[in-house]
């Protein structure tokens, strides 16, 4: 992990020049999730697995697998609610806060 | 031997570039910098270079398409001007931070408003905390072999920074003069290739350019910043030392002019240091007066401490800027140089004059006059503020 080597504990002259990143998807690493203020909840037993709220996510935080959702990735849901709307069987709702 | 020539600044730039081949030039024209990326344009049509040259809509194209070339692993540059510079301003700051080695050839003109094409300091005096390298010439000579030096300075490893060679809207730029032009083969030796350590195109390395630096990163990556910039000055030294062996020409962070046994001095920036040296020699031959000059060359790194032990001796400095910065300490010459002395608890008296914004003239008379007050100045003690003008009209 990139964090290992660099994080906010680092001192200027670890930071690489022009912080230039020399590994890729390290976005995974960074947690956008914890900007979360309203949270998606997943009701499985109502969900038909149609996968209406996989593309619409703009985080791709809605893991697939074997063509079934599974449950939310928190770590980058950012709370947006689309994925509720989009949902024509009310098998996600958003809850106030993380 | 050199090849005698004459030639406008502008040239003497363009011919550099085509000394030096680089490898992409994005560029937007402007006045009074238009000439250079013509010339370059020339150059390649007629077949005598292979630079890839990139006519883009906007100088924050420019900018942009230099900064996408050299994190690619090109060896990049544009010329721009006055409000060129301005578009390219946020582009201008990711380029230091970036740490991508471009160069821009900037012919200094004032920035509008109200608009105005002449020389005049606004533009890169507004950049100088923008993290670039900062180098003036006097002369049609000064800004080809700063040209020269701009590549083998930013590219070294320790420094991997932007870098901008400034030479004086119109005056240099369009003043045809003598020049003596380093040959080829030389050119190549002394600037050589370029070899990114790390690069987009690297065909095995994974490689992220610019991330986002939360506040907690941002305040290292600057101090890091910094350090390129501390560095820049050594390798400054270095560079020109080698020049030097290469053409005989002495280059530093700043000139001294008959400083030696100076008692009173001007600090200046620019082409006016040559009406300046004019001015020295009529004093010295008529009176006997003892004045001399401190030419900067190099702003950005600021050389402080040397400033103010070439500065040590004398009685009373006049400190001249050619950009507005509407603070009550003056305009930034002024300003960094009162600070340098201060550190240094220097004795010397000192005024920052304003003269020659947006081109207006300065003469050897005027100068003549600058060196009576600062006589004047150190046998009273008597400063009538922190800042005073030069050819303005006045009530």
């Amino acid at each position: 992990m990139i964090q290992d080597r660099i994080n906010e504990k680092s001192p200027w002259q670890d930071i690489t020049e022009g912080n230039k990143i020399f590994e890729a998807a390290t976005s995974r690493e960074f947690c956008t999730g914890e900007w979360r203020t309203s949270t998606p909840v997943f009701h499985e037993e109502k969900c038909k697995q149609c996968l209406l709220c996989v593309p619409v996510c703009p985080d791709s935080s809605i893991p697939v697998q074997d063509c079934k959702r599974g449950e939310f990735d928190y770590d980058h849901c950012k709370g947006c609610g689309i994925c509720a709307k989009v949902c024509p069987f009310d098998a996600i709702s958003m809850r106030e806060g993380k | 031997m050199a090849i005698r020539e004459r030639l406008s600044g502008n040239e003497a730039v363009a011919y550099a570039i085509k000394q030096i081949n680089p490898d992409v030039m994005p560029a937007f024209p402007i006045t009074p910098s238009t000439e250079i990326p013509q010339y370059v344009a020339n150059y390649i049509a007629n077949g005598e270079l292979d630079t890839e040259f990139i006519p883009v809509e906007s100088e924050h194209s420019a900018m942009s398409a230099t900064l996408g070339a050299s994190a690619a692993g090109a060896r990049a540059l544009t010329a721009t001007s006055s409000c060129g510079m301005a578009l390219m301003w946020e582009e201008l700051y990711v380029a230091a931070s970036d740490r991508l080695p471009i160069a821009l050839a900037l012919v200094n003109r004032a920035l509008t408003g109200p608009i105005n094409i002449n020389a005049d300091h606004s533009d890169s005096m507004g950049a100088r905390d923008s993290g670039w390298i900062q180098i003036y010439a006097e002369s049609n000579q000064e800004v080809y072999d700063n040209f020269l030096q701009a590549y083998p300075i930013a590219e070294n490893k320790d420094v991997m920074l932007p870098i901008m060679i400034c030479q004086d809207g119109f005056i240099t730029s369009h003043g045809v003069e003598n020049i003596l032009l380093v040959e080829d083969e030389l050119v190549k030796d002394f600037v050589g290739e370029y070899e990114p350590e790390h690069y987009l195109l690297h065909p095995t390395e994974k490689m992220a350019v610019g991330p986002y630096a939360v506040s907690n990163y941002y305040m290292e990556t600057k101090r890091a910043q910094r350090e390129a910039m501390l560095q820049a000055k050594r390798v400054i030294l270095e560079v020109a030392e080698k020049f030097e062996k290469m053409t005989g020409r002495k280059y530093g962070f700043f000139e001294e002019y008959r400083m030696e046994d100076a008692e009173y001095a001007i600090v200046i920036i620019g082409s006016a240091a040559g009406t300046c040296k004019a001015a020295i020699d009529e004093i010295r031959n008529t009176t006997g007066k003892k004045v001399g000059l401190l030419k900067i060359r190099v702003f950005r790194p600021f050389p402080e401490e040397e400033i103010a032990k070439a500065l040590s001796h004398v009685k009373a400095v006049a400190i001249m800027d050619r950009s507005e910065m509407f603070a009550g300490t003056g305009g930034p010459l002024g300003a960094e140089v009162r600070a340098a002395l201060y550190q240094a608890k220097a004795q010397a008296e000192v005024v920052n004059y304003f003269y020659g914004l947006g081109g207006r003239d300065i003469t050897v008379k005027d100068f003549m006059q600058v060196y009576d007050n600062l006589e004047k100045i150190a046998t009273t003690h008597e400063v009538s503020g922190m800042y005073e003008y030069i050819g303005l009209r006045e009530r």
